[in-house]
């Protein structure tokens, strides 16, 4: 079970969000412009990336909110979450505390759109819980 | 309640409606244990969904009507009797006694969308959307850990606080409104579910306990 921090909500279980495929797939500026292959190509192709990938994710059953999410296909480690419609945060910057995937995205996705969370006795987020704490 | 002439409203439609656990009164009086952990359907209430930008000028009107948004998740807002409850950064459940209803001599419905006027937004009356089990006694929060995976003690979900998550795998909006009583917001189709989900729950504590 992962442990995803929504930026609005803080750390909930994976079985709380939905999978959104890949993040950073622009729609075409002229969809009549394309021929039959680009479209198909827009549509179903997607990248099936070994290691850190940039993917959308839905909070479904909390906030209902969409978020990006840069996610290691291999470990599965969270390395950033951050809003949609930026851009893909550098893997290196993000990477290096290594930290649970619990802790680091909290600390650098509370954009101006999103309320503030921390410091707040009220959810999750406030108190991480511990590495192995997820059931 | 209010007056009775008021609540005949809706064309003496009032008097028919039936609450979506309704058939399961006599099951939850009995699996209830007193002193230990109660479980009722509560009263028919008015319920408004809401969709406004809290910081925006409409935001504020509108929070002078509703009596406050929440500014974060968890967060309750509203003065008088009215509970709003968070459910996204700009989506909101308005909760409030029965007759708070324009239609039973109230004007909570009326008056949110007058402030919000043309801005973007939306009100929108959902008073038979969801229905309310209320929760308590000591063993309410044993009896939700049972199906929710949020952390529910105190420390991280005190009274006046207001959580979007599944109970029983039924997504409802969980209320604390004291230190051991809840109130669950499940949709009006999954009452009946929920409502067996908890009775079955609650079975073990009415046995003694085994040392
Ligand atoms: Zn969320």
């Amino acid at each position: 079970m992962l442990l995803i921090s929504c930026p609005n909500c803080g750390s909930r279980d994976e079985t709380e969000f939905h999978y959104g495929g890949q993040a950073h797939v622009p729609y075409p500026e002229n969809p009549n412009e394309l021929n039959d292959r680009e479209w198909a190509e827009f549509l179903f192709y997607r990248d099936n990336t070994k290691g850190a990938f940039a993917e959308r994710w839905l909070h479904s059953t909390g906030c209902r909110q969409w978020f990006n999410m840069l996610r290691d296909t291999v470990t599965y480690e969270i390395q950033a979450v951050y809003p949609m419609g930026t851009a893909r945060p550098d893997a290196a910057a993000a990477a290096p505390d290594s930290g649970t995937a619990s802790t680091a995205p909290d600390s650098t996705t509370t954009g101006t759109t999103a309320p503030d969370i921390s410091g707040t006795s009220t959810t999750p987020a406030s108190t991480p819980a511990p590495e192995g704490a997820t059931t | 309640m209010a007056n009775t002439a008021a609540l005949n409203g809706i064309h003496g439609l009032r008097d028919i409606r039936r609450s979506p656990a309704s058939h399961l009164t006599a099951a939850m009086e009995a699996g209830s244990v007193e002193g230990t952990v109660i479980l009722e359907e509560g009263p028919f209430q008015t319920m408004v969904g809401l969709r406004v930008d809290p910081r925006s000028e409409e935001g504020a009107r509108v929070a002078a009507v509703a009596g406050s948004l929440p500014t974060r998740c968890g967060g309750v807002g509203g003065a008088d009797g009215v509970s709003v409850l968070w459910l996204g950064p700009s989506e909101f459940l308005v909760v409030a006694p029965e007759e708070a209803h324009d239609s039973l001599g109230g004007d909570l419905i009326g008056s949110l969308h007058a402030a919000l006027g043309e801005s973007p937004g939306q009100v929108v009356d959902l008073s038979a959307n969801r229905t309310t089990f209320e929760l308590s006694g000591a063993r309410a929060r044993a009896v939700l850990e049972k199906g929710c995976s949020l952390d529910l003690h105190p420390r991280a979900f005190p009274p006046g606080t207001a959580l979007n998550t599944e109970v029983g795998n039924i997504p409802v909006v969980l209320e604390k409104t004291g230190e051991e009583s809840y109130r669950l917001f499940p949709r009006a189709s999954f009452a009946d579910f929920l409502g067996r989900w908890l009775l079955d729950a609650m079975r073990e504590y009415a046995s003694p306990e085994v040392p």
